[in-house]
Order: C-alpha cells, then sequence, then structure tokens
C-alpha cells in the first residue's frame, strides 16, 4: 500500500442503520456494504449513483458525520475514527469540508457574505483586523466573485450559482483539502452549471484541491473527475478512469446507467418500452446482489463480479 | 379532421402586480401545438415558462393576470369560459404533472381516492366503476392493482410519478401539460417513465407541453423546441433542426452550458 500517494483511504467501509420506526418491525438498512477506494491528492474522484445508492452516506462518512460499522476512512495515512486529540479532531474538520445541493439552506438568510467567510478565517486561522480583512477579499475573488459589490450582500439578494461559490469560498477560506461536494449543481439552473464546475476544476488544477465529487450525473463527472465509482445499493460495482469506465463499462448496472443518459441524437419512439422497463428490472435485482469478488478488466479499471443475466 | 393546431395562444402577456409595480413575466408569446405534437419548452428558472404552463390552464393566481392574448384549445376560447365551464374543463380537455409527484399527491389519501376525487367529480360515476376505471390506468403505467389502497409514502418516486401521470390521462384529456415531470428522478427511471409516455401518447393520441431544463432530453423527447428568455420566445425550432444548428445565441449557450457525455 502506497499510503504517501493518497489522500484518503476507504478500506472495507460498512454502514448499517438500524432501524426502529414507530410502526411495523425494526430493520437494518445496509447503506454502505464494504467500500474500497482512494482519492490522490489534487485529484477529483466521483461517485456516481442513483438516489439510495448510498453515495451521500458515503460522503458524510467520510465528513465524519457518523462512525462507520467497519472498515476504514484513512486521511493521510491516519484513521479519522482513531482520532482522539481535540486539535486532530479539528485539523481534520478544518482540513475537510462539505459542499451542500441547495445553496440557500446552507447558507444563513441573517447575515451578510462577508459574515460568512469572516467566521471560518476567525476560528480556524485566528486572522483579526486588516489581515482578516484581506484574506475575506481574497478568498471571495478566488471563487471569482467581485468582494467590492458581494461581501456587503445577503444571501437572497445573490443567484444560485454565487451562493455556490460563496460555499466554496468558505471551504477555501479554512484551508480545505479535501472538499466533499454532493451534488453542488444540481438545483442550478442549467446556464450557470458549467461554471461552476469549471471554477471546481481550475480549483483542483491550480490550486490542488482535492475533491470528493457526488453526483447523479455521470455527463458532469466526466467533466470533472480523475476517476470514477459507480454505486448501487450500497455497493461500488464500478470504477475506474473516467474514460475506461464510460467507454469500456463491464457492469449490467453501469451499461444501464449510460444507456439511459439522455442523448439529443436519439428520438424515443416508445417502441422497447416494456423490454427496457423488464431489463432495468432484472439489472437491478443483479446490482442489488451482495458480491465480494472484484475483477480487474484492465489496469485502473475494476468491476464487482456478477451473475449472468 | 382540421389542419388546425390543438392549442394556439397569440399574444400572451402576463403581469404580476407587486409592491414595486407591474412586472411582466411573459411578454407577449405565440405558439401553437398540432395534435399528437409534443412541444419542448426550455428556458431557465425565472424565464416565465411555469407561468405559461398555469396561464394555459389559467390555474395563474393573483397577483398574476393575464393582461394580453388569447389562447383558444380544439376551437374554444379559453380566456373567455366560465367559471363552471373551467372546472369541468380542466382535467377533462387539459391536464397537468407537476414536477414533485410527492407535492401533488395527497399525503393522507390513497392511491384510488386520488383517483376517484378526479373521476367522479368530472364523470359523476359511481365509486365502484372509478375503481374500475383506476385500476385500468394503473395497469397502463404498469402498477400492480393491488397498490390501489396504498398511502402516496409507501411508493417510490417513479411510482408516485407515474400514479400522477395515470391521474392525468383518467379523462383522456386532449393536452397534457408536463412542467419538468422526471426532474426529481434518476435517470434509469426517467427512461422507463419518458418511454411509457411516448407509449400511451401513440395509443391515445394527446398533445404534451413538455417543461425541462435539460436540452438533451428534451431533444430525444419532444417534436419542436420552444427556447425561453425573459419572457419571451426567442427561438422555436424542430427539435433535429434546433439540435444541430441552433440560430439564437441564448440557445448555442445553453447548449455549451451542459457538459455532454461524450462516449468511447
Amino acid at each position: 500500500m502506497q499510503q504517501v500517494s493518497e489522500l484518503l483511504r476507504i478500506e472495507g467501509a460498512t454502514k448499517i442503520f438500524h432501524m426502529k420506526p414507530m410502526l411495523g418491525a425494526a430493520h437494518e438498512v445496509v447503506a454502505l456494504n464494504n467500500i474500497s477506494l482512494s482519492i490522490r491528492p489534487g485529484k477529483a474522484l466521483a461517485v456516481v449513483g442513483e438516489s439510495g445508492s448510498g453515495k451521500s452516506t458515503l460522503g458524510r462518512a467520510v465528513a465524519r458525520l457518523f462512525q462507520l460499522s467497519s472498515g476504514t476512512i484513512a486521511f493521510k495515512g491516519r484513521d479519522i475514527a482513531g482520532m482522539r486529540s481535540h486539535a486532530e479532531k479539528l485539523d481534520y474538520l478544518r482540513s475537510v469540508q462539505m459542499v451542500f445541493q441547495d445553496p440557500f439552506s446552507a447558507l444563513n438568510p441573517a447575515h451578510t457574505i462577508r459574515h460568512h467567510l469572516e467566521r471560518p478565517l476567525m476560528l480556524h486561522r485566528k486572522l483579526r483586523g486588516e489581515a482578516l480583512d484581506s484574506a475575506v477579499q481574497e478568498v471571495c475573488s478566488d471563487v471569482e466573485l467581485d468582494p467590492a459589490v458581494t461581501l456587503e450582500k445577503y444571501p437572497h439578494e445573490l443567484s444560485g450559482g454565487q451562493r455556490q461559490r460563496v460555499n466554496l469560498a468558505r471551504a477555501l477560506a479554512v484551508g480545505a483539502e479535501l472538499i466533499i461536494a454532493d451534488e453542488p449543481t444540481s438545483m442550478l439552473d442549467v446556464s450557470i452549471r458549467r461554471s461552476v464546475l469549471d471554477l471546481m476544476r481550475r480549483m483542483k488544477e491550480t490550486r490542488s484541491i482535492t475533491f470528493l465529487y457526488i453526483t447523479h450525473d455521470i455527463a458532469t463527472a466526466q467533466f470533472i473527475a480523475d476517476d470514477i465509482a459507480i454505486m448501487y445499493a450500497g455497493q461500488v460495482v464500478e470504477w475506474g478512469t473516467p474514460n475506461l469506465v464510460i467507454s469500456n463499462p463491464q457492469h449490467p448496472y453501469t451499461k444501464l446507467l449510460l444507456s439511459a443518459v439522455p442523448d439529443p441524437a436519439i428520438k424515443l419512439d416508445g417502441t422497447g418500452a416494456k423490454s427496457f422497463a423488464s431489463e432495468a428490472q432484472a439489472v437491478r435485482a443483479l446490482a442489488r446482489k451482495a458480491s465480494p469478488e472484484v475483477m480487474e478488466v484492465q489496469p485502473g479499471h475494476f468491476v464487482r463480479k456478477f451473475d449472468p443475466i | 379532421m382540421t389542419d388546425k393546431p390543438l392549442l394556439d395562444v397569440r399574444g400572451l402577456k402576463v403581469d404580476f402586480l407587486t409592491a414595486k409595480g407591474l412586472f411582466t413575466a411573459v411578454k407577449g408569446v405565440d405558439f401553437s401545438i398540432g395534435r399528437g405534437e409534443v412541444l419542448g419548452l426550455a428556458g431557465e428558472s425565472g424565464s416565465g415558462k411555469s407561468t405559461i404552463a398555469l396561464a394555459l390552464m389559467r390555474l395563474h393566481r393573483p397577483p398574476a393576470i393575464i393582461s394580453e392574448g388569447f389562447i383558444t384549445l380544439d376551437g374554444e376560447d379559453v380566456l373567455a369560459m366560465t367559471p363552471e365551464r373551467l372546472r369541468k374543463w380542466r382535467w377533462s380537455s387539459v391536464s397537468m404533472v407537476f414536477q414533485s409527484a410527492m407535492n401533488s399527491l395527497n399525503p393522507v389519501l390513497t392511491i384510488f381516492e386520488q383517483f376517484r376525487d378526479v373521476i367522479v367529480r368530472h364523470t359523476g360515476v359511481s365509486t365502484a366503476e372509478a375503481r374500475a376505471r383506476a385500476s385500468e390506468l394503473l395497469a397502463l403505467i404498469g402498477i400492480p392493482q393491488s397498490r390501489l389502497d396504498d398511502y402516496p409514502h409507501q411508493l417510490s418516486g417513479g411510482m408516485r410519478q407515474r400514479v400522477v401521470l395515470a391521474i392525468a390521462l383518467a379523462l383522456e384529456p386532449k393536452l397534457i401539460i408536463m412542467d419538468e415531470p422526471t426532474t426529481a428522478l434518476d435517470v434509469v427511471v426517467q427512461r422507463e417513465i419518458l418511454q411509457e409516455i411516448v407509449e400511451l401518447k401513440r395509443k391515445f393520441g394527446f398533445s404534451i407541453l413538455f417543461i425541462t431544463h435539460d436540452l438533451a432530453l428534451m431533444g430525444q423527447f419532444a417534436d419542436r423546441i420552444a427556447i425561453m428568455l425573459e419572457g419571451k420566445l426567442v427561438e422555436v425550432a424542430p427539435s433535429a433542426e434546433l439540435i444541430a444548428n441552433p440560430q439564437h445565441d441564448y440557445t448555442r449557450r445553453l447548449w455549451s452550458s451542459m457538459p455532454l457525455l461524450t462516449r468511447g
């Protein structure tokens, strides 16, 4: 294992939620099933999956919002569950920041943008006075917002794209090394999605920020990521570099997902509606089965073993 | 049949009365939808596309008012309808599918009760007949009849959206307005539902006004696409043309703003 070349290593991560509903029997939900992935510094790993696949749970586990049932997550070679001292925990929470889907609810409507950017700088970098002011100006320009116009505004005065930039600026302000971006563009208007993705790509390329990009949209994953992992029902069914996975998909679920991505060149004519639906059902049943074995298709491209349909 | 379009909208203008004065959300748009045609309406939020959808069914509420224009559906002047005629006309001639199925289904009524409300009110049939019709509609969209007595929260997101679609089909309307019907669903379910809609459309021959911001999806589904910007239609063209050769700057910008999947 080369620990130094990986910023984050997830090894056999499993999370079981015990559900005790008010009515009905208690049951267990395996949200993550034996997930092993790693992210290299300054690179982006995209986790692609549908709702309920466990992709957000994975992001939350990395953000240390709960403990895993089994398995480990190591940041720079250090198990994050084993961090005991306050300083160590604080350092981790500073290094790993989250950007959420809804850019409005992530900002406090009663405070200005300046307030949102000052707080992390004061709390984590202990900046005051002029140093604080210039740091605020700097992070604001880093996300391509004009400090003179933006800083005194309230969240409701900004567009969705601008708000998401503020969230990214806040992550930069504390000196994040890894940003967990959970569907950061899915609530934005199409016409500004690209610009936020471009910004993330530039943050990655020029400032070596590492991204864990969580999405349901494989096209944006291809746009931003250096590695891509396809999740279904708590398992990573296929992973590797985007080009290998997208041009040569192996797992039936990856194939199904790729075939369903809207392609404007192909007009739907309603033929094959039943066969698509029944194929989708068969593939889902197959992908839901837990499978411990993994095959290496070619260097840098892995697939979980599956029974033929 | 006639060559006349099913829906004809001329010079439609919708104003909002706000504290700061009049805000014109829809600035005089003209378009038509033929029988059995799918017209896609694309644009970003705030461009007025949902306002158009609501105005077509006269579901717009104050402070929104239709200040100018004509809406004709199947030869009938929609803006001249009496409230009573409107009540009958809605759902039996035009129905609507909204983005969030969870919000358009009543959480405290079973699936059957939601069907019953629409069917009994409009046709005056007995509950038993409404039940038979509801099972028939569920069968059309591939949901087992046993689900009739379930509550919305017991169904998956895709199933709920199918139920909403089936309710929209209940009275065999001539036009169905779909406002981002699959945005909240993942792509595989989205494809399944769109395929079903195309098949149903072939069977029943209704027309669709399809609102979405996903141009790639629209290209797959719509016969013609209308691009909306700040209350105006800036470009209307057959899908293939609009994809291959967009004329307006804004259309080109919309296309380039979406990363498209490059295969192989």
